[in-house]
């Protein structure tokens, strides 16, 4: 028994992104939720089940009150950071194919750009609570920071390079300004990505993702509950989550490049029983534009060490080999968590993507990175 | 909360197992925590030992001599207490004993490499507060 195929994303939903809101976070998450509650022709009565993003401030039982859910059958938090949104597909998947309930609501907004910023926010999470005691007094506690000396470890010892870190930041502002809903729509050279500040050294300005306000949603329903909804149902072929070694601090780390997708990917990729060649689109968490090259070997679409090169080839563009976050991705789009990562790849795989369609994409695959480098991936076709 | 707007420079708060840590640092002794039952080190302080999962434990002293395997160069400064530091560099040091540490580096940017042979000192900062810093070895 697996996951494989065993339930569908029935509907997915984005609010507005934008520097200032104006509206709480929790009318955010209620916006986008019913967004998504539509687009799969659901009422929100229908909603059984809720995972609501640890961290950012709603319960289960907003959504009870709001949406006058009279019997939830499911609710769950899945708190991996940036890697929540597919950990909480995969802990849906599991509620819906086993029977618990039948439609499970997945919703994620903040007000990171006008409410405390993300970089700000991470000490008073309990998974922070090592990098708070022994390396915030030391100063180093902004994901920048932390993420820094992999990058760095990196460049030292395979030759990787800002320049393939800027090739990352245009390849993914060009899809911003195809996507319609991204924060940046203003071209991106490579030099101006290397005349960007440095933030945190080898990290500059352009490697790091926006700070954003608003919010997106998706539904996971059980097969046999979508089929006869407005949507063509996305099934899932592949999924999992995978924790790093040391998964509190990444300093400690005997091997300090290594991440949770390491030990994730595999396994979702014997799950879907796709090569890597089936993959037609991409949707790989972009935190830094270093996290994303250091994905793509985890993932297998080229050896340790060789992500680089494999960048710098074009393989990401949307003509490319493996086109990748053609909605922006979190660093031009709208950091929303990753989780308008798995709305693109819905859309991709509806041919709903507008300027940024990639032609007949069948088989695509989405991935999560958070914290101290949790890692999630889905992979998924249309059912 | 947005922390920009507290220009205290932030402190520890140590744990019952990070005591001692924090109280060697202060008296300029480098310790780790060590199974009492199977002699791991360990690194940062937790309650249990991950190879044989006793609860005792005691305070190893270190040489304090350790090679480089990363580091970084903070140029923004997301809390205002450090803003008057940057840039400031940070290494990532593996010690000879076994353990990482990650403190600031007292020495050239330029001149740091991987595998760089480096030793701790200790820095008073402020008030009952001793902080580890690396210089070459
Ligand atoms: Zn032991």
């Amino acid at each position: 028994m697996s996951l494989h195929r065993s339930g569908v994303i029935s509907g997915v939903g984005e609010t507005r992104y934008s520097k200032v809101s104006g509206k709480s976070v929790l009318a955010l998450h209620l916006e986008a939720s019913l967004a998504a509650i539509s687009d799969a022709g659901l009422s929100p009565k229908d909603i059984d089940g809720v995972i609501p993003y640890a961290g950012l401030g709603t319960i289960a039982e907003d959504y009870v009150i709001n949406f006058g859910i009279e019997d939830l059958r499911f609710s769950a938090h899945t708190p991996l950071g940036g890697a929540s949104p597919i950990a909480a597909v995969q802990c849906a998947l599991a509620a819906v194919s086993s029977g618990i309930c039948r439609h499970v609501l997945i919703p994620l907004a903040r007000n990171g750009s006008s409410g405390g910023r993300i970089s700000s926010l991470m000490e008073e999470a309990p998974q922070f609570r090592a990098v708070g005691e022994f390396e915030l007094p030391i100063g180093a506690f902004a994901p920048a920071q932390l993420y820094a000396p992999m990058a760095r470890r990196h460049m030292e010892l395979y030759g990787t390079t800002s320049q393939h870190f800027a090739e990352v930041a245009v390849t993914t502002r060009q899809h911003a300004i195809l996507n319609g809903r991204a924060m940046m729509t203003k071209p991106m050279t490579l030099d101006d990505h290397q005349a960007s500040r440095m933030i945190a050294d080898p990290l500059r300005l352009f490697d790091c993702s926006l700070e954003s306000d608003g919010g997106a949603a998706l539904v996971v329903s059980r097969a046999d509950c979508a089929r006869d909804l407005r949507q063509p149902p996305i099934t899932v072929l592949g999924i999992a989550e995978g924790h790093p070694d040391s998964p509190t601090a990444i300093t400690q780390r005997a091997d300090l490049v290594h991440i949770g997708l390491d030990k994730a990917a595999p396994r979702a990729f014997a799950m879907a029983g796709v090569s890597h060649d089936d993959i037609d689109v991409a949707e790989i968490y972009d935190c830094f534009t270093y996290v994303v090259i250091r994905q793509l070997e985890a993932l297998g679409f080229c050896a340790r060490g060789e992500g680089g090169p494999f960048v710098a080839s074009g393989a990401l563009r949307l003509d490319g080999a493996l086109p990748n976050n053609t909605h922006g991705g979190l660093l031009s789009q709208a950091h929303i968590g990753g989780l308008n990562h798995i709305v693109e790849l819905v859309r991709q795989l509806r041919g709903e993507a507008g300027a940024a369609q990639v032609k007949e994409a069948k088989v695509g695959l989405v991935t999560g990175y958070g914290d101290m480098g949790d890692g999630s991936i889905a992979i998924m076709a249309r059912a | 909360m947005n922390i920009d707007s507290l220009p205290a420079r932030p402190r520890p708060t140590p744990t019952e197992e990070s005591q001692g840590y924090w109280q060697a640092l202060r008296e300029h002794r480098l310790a780790f925590q060590q199974c009492a039952d199977c002699g791991k080190l360990r690194h940062y302080p937790r309650p249990m030992c991950d190879a044989c999962w006793s609860m005792k434990s005691i305070w190893f002293e270190s040489s304090g001599q350790g090679t480089v395997v990363s580091w970084t160069v903070a140029h923004h400064p997301f809390h205002l207490a450090f803003k008057s530091q940057t840039p400031y560099a940070l290494v990532t040091v593996e010690l000879e004993d076994g353990v990482r540490m990650h403190a600031p580096w007292r020495g050239t940017v330029e001149s740091l490499t991987l595998d760089l042979p480096v030793r701790v000192v200790f820095e008073g900062v402020e008030d009952g507060l001793t902080l580890p810093a690396f210089v070459a070895a």
